[in-house]
């Protein structure tokens, strides 16, 4: 499809295809490919606003310990069952201080994409978000959605693919939400003696994990594996728990940390993928997970997602071959992966490849209208009213990157919409005839320029920037 | 007498005016009266929980456990009793307003949500081997192309995509911008070949949504959906994404909300269309099904036959058509055995609805060598 004439400068690709959109007083960098590298160095991992979020397990842990104080109250008063109204009091109560905790820890994230002197960096820790993501469906998994993002995947966004991998599939807020938390080896100790106690309660497996590690986060879907590796991986992962979780005696009532159960374990080796595991324990899941991590399937699949991400909806194969090559040969070093994407010429070309999704576009408004705080604005909410709202995509696939999911009728109309709430206080420090060429370095469109000056006023002029051909796409 | 688009075209181009009055256009227009409307579940929805083979002799010790009180199923038939979370939905088929499908499942045979989707959409055999939606391929058969079809979503779920244009609507909090503003988008869109249909489309719909948008709950989204589709020259054929159908634990308190949802909307659609509600065809399907064994954390996990339902004035009803597989002879040893295809069903169901050629509905949508198209579903 041809696209108005617009053609990117270097240093505007950087800042908006690579970065997260340039600030008004950015300076262009002259040496877009050093610019980049050189933010490896001055990533914060641990930002203030994801520092002082109030804790999820305690929060989880004090609605659950709420719980069994109730149902024990009502069986030592001989009540049939705990009081209606008082539960459902109950779990408004932790459904509203789990609300508080997703909004601020989603402002926490914006807060941190328009102070940050590395945008390429938390670039990639969104798309490793989206990448390993959790939905924040139900109350237990929203609590930790933020937790998440900073503890599995900010601290290793510049470190190896494995360690991500262990640390996302350990994290609660995974062995929650994909269920594995409550799965049981069938054969293991706390199941039989489960079922010598009562027959008809029958614990065992929840393939949803191991499922869909082996699906989204690693080998990628028809790569090979059966139905058989799947059962045989998820028996291999039973034990993986948290505090608090899953039947049989926990090691402490703090969901805050993995737990490996022994009594959950299913016993014997397993095999997958024609390998056998004989790994005792924990340790056995980790020896497969470590074999997904190496596998050439897995830097494949890693290799078209950010392929994807960075150049083009259809990515180039021949890019997309030099990223796997990269990722094997460097062992899944993740920065050498991105060094090779750098340093290829694909993610460059000068006609806009992507289409933002409305996170990015969001963010992209909020730095190039000159924010630096949000003062008030609800990010949580402004999602929710573009049809991305931050950690719910409702399905372990995590967000569509291509165009044809985001450039909708409807779509549109809301980007519109907000452009104008946006530029309302934005208008009095920021002339959007100067500031389109400060965001879009040599490269703003003629057709976009002459209308942004013609605009009736201040707020129209930057509002139409913002829905700009141009700066809908990077 | 069934008349095509391309053969009435073929008509029309021969040049005789008087086929404008002729009886053939006027089953063209009475065609264009119809309504359809497809409801996706995402997530894969337990067919064997939602139309329930009480008959099968494995069933009880099976499902019993999840299933609950027998007593409050809806009884369907001798074999069959429905979720008695479906009140609504179980008085239209009381009313011959609804019809079941069940060991149904579309050509996919994986367990991936997402290619599932992806096949249930695209209409393909192989996941991604299609690049558009067959809804929308079903809008280029119908006699008037434009403004046929919405996706009641802010964007456009794969089902609707395609060369076609489709529009996408949904209710929204946000305040609107001022009509210069919106004037000026337009001439900034003017001349971009993806953004200027997109702002029409954008333009249109909000002009039938008139501004009034109720709430997004499911009864609302049906209220909504039913104001779009009476309207004279509101678009004919619609999409409704639900989720959630994913009960990998404690699905029964699980699937009776999504069921007690997916209830609320098609009676809000029912008691909105009025009387055009006996022109309606309303398509619920899902990707695949879900295991026939309860797993160990009160759920099920990803299967392959299930449940598909039609539904409405139009439909049919009151029956569950089904070749019973049985409990005992399960898909790769756990999953409900496919017997009935899904694409069969839908070109048969979108065929009939619109008096369209079965045969070349289903090539048409499902491509070539498409497995036959089903009948009998749809009054004339």
């Amino acid at each position: 499809m041809s696209l108005q004439p617009a053609s990117l400068s270097a240093a505007a690709v950087a800042l908006n295809r690579f970065g997260l959109g340039a600030r008004p007083d950015d300076e262009a960098p002259g040496d877009p490919k050093a610019w980049l590298t050189g933010q490896f160095g001055r990533f914060q991992v641990r930002p203030t606003g994801f520092d002082a979020l109030p804790d999820a397990g305690e929060i989880v842990e004090g609605y659950r310990d709420r719980l069994r104080a109730m149902r024990r109250d009502a069986r030592q008063s001989g009540a049939d069952g705990v009081d209606k109204d008082e539960l459902k009091s109950l779990q408004q109560d932790f459904r509203k201080e789990v609300q508080a905790l997703y909004r601020t820890a989603v402002n926490a994230r914006a807060e941190s994409a328009l102070v940050t002197d590395a945008p390429f960096v938390e670039r990639l820790v969104h798309f490793w978000s989206n990448h390993f993501c959790v939905s924040a469906d139900n109350p237990q998994t929203t609590a930790f959605a933020g937790a998440f993002e900073r503890d599995a995947i900010r601290p290793h966004v510049l470190g190896r693919f494995h360690d991500m991998l262990v640390a996302v599939e350990q994290h609660p807020a995974m062995l929650i939400y994909l269920n594995q938390a409550t799965s049981v080896g069938p054969d293991s100790p706390v199941a039989e003696r489960v079922a010598e106690r009562n027959p008809k309660r029958k614990l065992g497996l929840n393939e949803n994990l191991g499922r869909e590690t082996m699906e989204l986060h690693t080998l990628g879907v028809r790569s090979g594996y059966t139905q058989a590796d799947v059962t045989e991986y998820s028996r291999a992962l039973t034990g993986w728990t948290i505090g608090g979780f899953g039947p049989g005696p926990a090691g402490n009532d703090s969901p805050d940390a993995f737990e490996f159960r022994p009594g959950l374990h299913e016993p014997g080796a397993r095999t997958i993928l024609g390998k056998r595991y004989g790994e005792p324990g924990e340790r056995q899941a980790l020896a497969v997970l470590a074999d997904f991590a190496a596998s050439p399937h897995t830097a494949d699949h890693v290799a078209e997602k950010l392929a994807r991400h960075f150049a083009g909806d259809t990515p180039p194969p021949a890019l997309v071959a030099r990223l796997s090559a990269t990722f094997v040969k460097s062992g899944g070093d993740l920065p050498t992966i991105y060094r090779a994407l750098i340093d290829a010429p694909e993610p460059w070309a000068p006609e806009p490849l992507k289409f933002k999704t409305p996170w990015e576009w969001t963010i992209s408004a909020l730095r190039g209208t000159g924010r630096r705080d949000l003062d008030g604005i609800n990010v949580a909410g402004i999602m929710n009213q573009l049809g991305q709202p931050v950690w719910r995509p409702r399905s372990p696939a995590g967000w569509d990157d291509i165009a044809a999911s985001w450039a909708a009728p409807d779509a549109l109309l809301r980007r519109v919409d907000l452009a104008q709430r946006l530029a309302r206080p934005a208008a009095v420090r920021e002339d959007a005839r100067a500031l389109g060429p400060r965001l879009m370095p040599g490269s703003l469109s003629p057709a976009t320029a002459e209308q942004v000056a013609r605009a009736e006023s201040p707020t129209s002029a930057l509002a139409l920037l913002l829905v700009s051909p141009d700066f809908l796409r990077r | 007498m069934m008349l095509h688009r391309r053969r009435f075209l073929q008509i029309a181009a021969a040049g005789a005016g008087a086929l404008w009055v002729s009886p053939h256009m006027a089953l063209a227009a009475v065609e264009t009266d119809r309504r359809f409307i497809f409801i996706i579940q995402r997530g894969a929805a337990d067919g064997l929980d939602i139309v329930r083979p009480f008959g099968d002799p494995a069933f009880d010790g099976l499902r019993g456990r999840i299933a609950g009180d027998a007593a409050a199923s809806i009884k369907l038939d001798g074999t069959f009793s429905l979720h008695p979370s479906l009140a609504e939905i179980g008085k239209m088929y009381a009313a011959n307003q609804a019809l079941f499908v069940h060991a149904v499942a579309s050509p996919y045979r994986d367990r991936s949500h997402f290619d599932g989707q992806n096949v249930l959409e695209t209409g393909g055999s192989q996941p991604y081997q299609m690049k558009d939606g067959w809804l929308n391929r079903l809008v280029s058969l119908m006699p008037h192309e434009k403004d046929e079809a919405i996706a009641f979503a802010p964007t456009v779920p794969m089902a609707l995509r395609g060369p076609t244009p489709v529009t996408s609507y949904a209710p929204s909090s946000l305040p609107d911008a001022t009509d210069d503003l919106m004037a000026r988008v337009g001439m900034l869109y003017q001349n971009d070949p993806q953004l200027h249909p997109l702002w029409s489309e954008a333009l249109e719909a909000k002009g039938l949504a008139n501004g009034t948008g109720p709430k997004q709950d499911p009864a609302g989204l049906g209220q909504l959906a039913a104001r779009f589709l009476t309207k004279d020259n509101g678009p004919r054929i619609a999409m409704i994404e639900t989720e959630g159908w994913d009960t990998h634990f404690a699905q029964a308190p699980r699937l009776t909300a999504r069921l007690k949802a997916l209830d609320a909307m098609v009676a809000a659609m029912r008691d909105g269309l009025g009387p055009l509600w006996a022109k309606t065809t309303v398509l619920v399907a899902t990707e695949f099904g879900r295991t026939v064994a309860v797993n160990g954390t009160g759920g099920t996990d990803h299967g392959t036959a299930s449940v598909a339902m039609l539904i409405g004035g139009a439909v049919k009803g009151g029956r569950v058509v089904a070749d019973w597989p049985g409990l005992s002879h399960l898909y790769e040893e756990r999953d409900l055995k496919p017997t009935m295809a899904l694409d069969g069903l839908i070109a048969g169901a979108a065929g009939e609805t619109f008096a369209l050629d079965a045969e070349k509905v289903a090539n048409g949508l499902f491509g070539e060598g498409a497995g036959r198209p089903a009948s009998g579903l749809i009054r004339s």
